[in-house]
């Protein structure tokens, strides 16, 4: 089968045009690096399947992010390339067409974003370009679709246009000769987008803006979260209670499967977080606890991804990034980890040095709440008081920074400076961002309802065959002692391997303090990452580095609980 | 005359005369766009030791501080 692949620098729309070709939906994003691995799908290539590859965004062909790797050893197995340029500017993106040109493979250049061209003032004649690189070039505008026929019809037109090997030097120089023979600029004035991109960047403005906008996300996204709940927790009750006793008057109201299945009955009733049956808790947790601030995370996240904010905030941030080792990119990482922990590691690979990566995913692993168990601790701890919901979200911020400084100091070497490039602030396509949403939110239906019900299963399993007993008899010193939490407490330890959210709700029925609440929130938050998490970081890290990270984070967690429990 | 980046002044423009560095200190700021010859304008720069944003043609890019002071440029009106 032939192996098209689908190049181009960081940021301009390559995922896009991807799922445009194969129908395979991946997310796209408007910063660089989005897409870290690469990802393949089909499409028809004179008449037969051939195998379409998105390649993660690159500047030139010489690797020096790990992405960029990737994107080289995938070169060499490729029959055809799809070269995406940003059209707005073109003189950067000419640089990696001259390189992929060099290479001697059939290329198609995609002159993308042509509909920005017009109003940024931009006039490419796109013949005098065809002439001047020997391959065909077509203009596109991913989002809507347009331009995409063509790219398709005229593929099997791709051609080498390679000239004779070219220096660094002169194939700056070949770009300029082209910029300056094929595009013309018109001055125009800055629309209010480009105004408010600007003032969102620069210090004096974009500090203010900047805390504004966060305290705004999390009001929002709070807000959103909260009013689903509302949602959800009124249908299980109208809709689900009724179906769940008539079961348990089925099944006789009590028994081995009726356990495993419904749940105790509580004061002869179903309650949603101490029944925990597969059907009440089990359903429960995952939809109406954990999934409205999952629909609400990603609508937001989304939305700033796609404006363009992440990378402005990654500049603000930069200067306290440095403190714990990292640049200002790193941020976007533990953003993306509030969502979920995996995408989060993930994006650690955009960074530049393996120090960078291994700081960064610890800190994300042990420091960052995912949505799920943070939706769980503000639905549990939150009956407590708003004070106890803040006290668990700034320890975990709290040792996020001395975690940061000590690794930086420990571990020798240089950080890295942040270099990247501003996107302009964009108006979100309204269809690219629901697919987007639609896409996460299925893949947390998909991913987590499963493992929330193996999880409820498991416990069921343990309680029954009293496992738990004993374990809790095992470690009753370090969890009575040092955290001062029961010792049935060690069942939330046992399943928070599996899911943190799972985790959180277990501590319901344990009648804890708002104190004893606090410290179990923060150390299953620290402990360990769940199991997912668990095999991205040994997949990013490699069994070493992550075996510290496990040790970091047991030896954090503990002695983070005990100073909790004298605190409160 | 010839300054590094972080000495220059907000607003001020330069052309790139030097980049200060290894091959692959060298590769990596080439990459996004910052290239000897290129005319650079300084557009702000954060307090701290922060970054420092600079737009050239038409691309506004984040430099890092220490970075900025291995670019050299030579600026205008000198």
């Amino acid at each position: 089968m032939k192996k098209i692949l689908l190049m181009g620098n960081p940021n301009v729309g390559k995922s896009v045009i991807f799922s445009r070709l194969t129908g395979v939906n991946v997310v796209a994003s408007n910063y660089s690096g989005t897409t870290v691995e690469f990802i393949q799908g089909h499409m028809k290539f004179k008449g037969k399947r051939a195998i379409l590859m998105d390649v993660p965004g690159t500047y030139t062909l010489e690797p020096t992010s790990k992405a960029e790797e990737v994107a080289c050893d995938m070169m060499k197995e490729g029959d055809l390339i799809i070269n995406i340029v940003d059209a707005t500017n073109l003189e950067r993106n000419l640089r990696l067409t001259m390189d992929i040109i060099d290479k001697r493979m059939p290329t198609i250049v995609v002159l993308n974003m042509w509909d920005e061209t017009k109003h940024m003032g931009i006039d490419i004649d796109i013949k005098k370009l065809e002439e001047l690189l020997g391959v065909p070039v077509v203009t596109t505008v991913a989002p809507t679709g347009v331009g995409i026929k063509e790219l398709i019809l005229r593929l099997e037109e791709a051609k080498i246009g390679g000239i004779e090997e070219r220096t660094e030097h002169e194939r700056w120089d070949e770009v300029g000769r082209i910029i300056s023979e094929c595009q013309r600029l018109s001055h125009r004035h800055h629309t209010m987008l480009e105004k408010l991109g600007d003032a969102s960047v620069k210090p004096l403005t974009g500090i203010p803006i900047g805390i504004i906008a966060v305290y705004l996300i999390f009001k929002v996204i709070r807000f959103i979260g909260e009013l689903l709940v509302g949602v959800g927790e009124g249908l299980f009750d109208s809709i689900w209670t009724p179906v769940m006793i008539r079961l348990s008057e089925i099944l006789g109201g009590s028994g081995f499967i009726h356990d495993i299945l419904v749940g105790k009955l509580i004061e002869g009733g179903i309650d949603y977080g101490q029944s925990f049956g597969l059907l009440s808790t089990g359903l429960f947790v995952p939809l109406a606890g954990v999934l409205p601030y999952i629909i609400s995370f990603y609508l937001i996240l989304g939305i700033l991804e796609d404006v363009g904010f992440l990378p402005r905030f990654a500049v603000l941030v930069d200067t306290i990034m440095h403190r714990v080792g990292l640049h200002g990119f790193a941020s976007i990482t533990m953003l993306l980890g509030l969502g979920c922990n995996i995408p989060g590691v993930l994006a650690t690979r955009i960074l530049e040095t393996r120090r960078e990566r291994f700081i960064a995913a610890t800190l994300l692993a042990i420091c960052v709440p995912c949505m799920a168990l943070s939706a769980m601790v503000i639905g549990l701890v939150g009956e407590k008081g708003g004070q106890y919901v803040a006290s668990v979200f700034i320890t975990l911020f709290i040792v996020w920074i001395i975690l940061g400084l000590s690794l930086n100091r420990i571990i020798g070497g240089e950080s890295m400076e942040l270099y990247m490039e501003i996107p302009p602030f964009r108006i979100p396509y309204f269809r690219t961002l629901m697919k987007k949403f639609v896409m996460r939110v299925r893949q947390f239906i998909t991913t987590a309802v499963p493992l929330v019900l193996l999880g409820v299963l498991i416990v069921n399993i343990l309680y029954l065959l009293r496992i738990m007993e004993l374990l809790g008899k095992i470690f009753a010193p370090l969890i009575t002692r040092v955290l001062g939490l029961p010792q049935e407490a060690i069942s939330a330890l046992i399943i928070g391997f599996l899911r943190k959210d799972v985790a959180v709700g277990m501590l319901d029925p344990l009648n804890l303090t708002s104190g004893q609440l606090v410290v179990a929130s923060v150390v299953l938050a620290m402990y360990f990452p769940c199991v997912g998490t668990f095999a991205v970081l040994f997949k990013e890290l490699g069994i070493k580095d992550m075996s510290k990270a496990v040790l970091i984070m047991l030896i954090s967690a503990f002695s983070v609980g005990g100073i909790l429990n004298v605190i409160f | 005359m010839v300054v590094d980046l972080a000495q220059m002044g907000n607003g001020q423009s330069g052309i790139v005369v030097r980049l200060h560095g290894g091959y692959g200190f060298i590769r990596h700021v080439q990459a996004i766009g910052i290239i000897e010859g290129m005319r650079l304008t300084k557009l702000a720069s954060h307090p701290l030791r922060g970054p420092i944003l600079v737009s050239v043609n038409n691309l506004q890019i984040a430099v890092g501080f220490g970075m900025s002071k291995r670019i050299l440029l030579n600026v205008d009106g000198h």
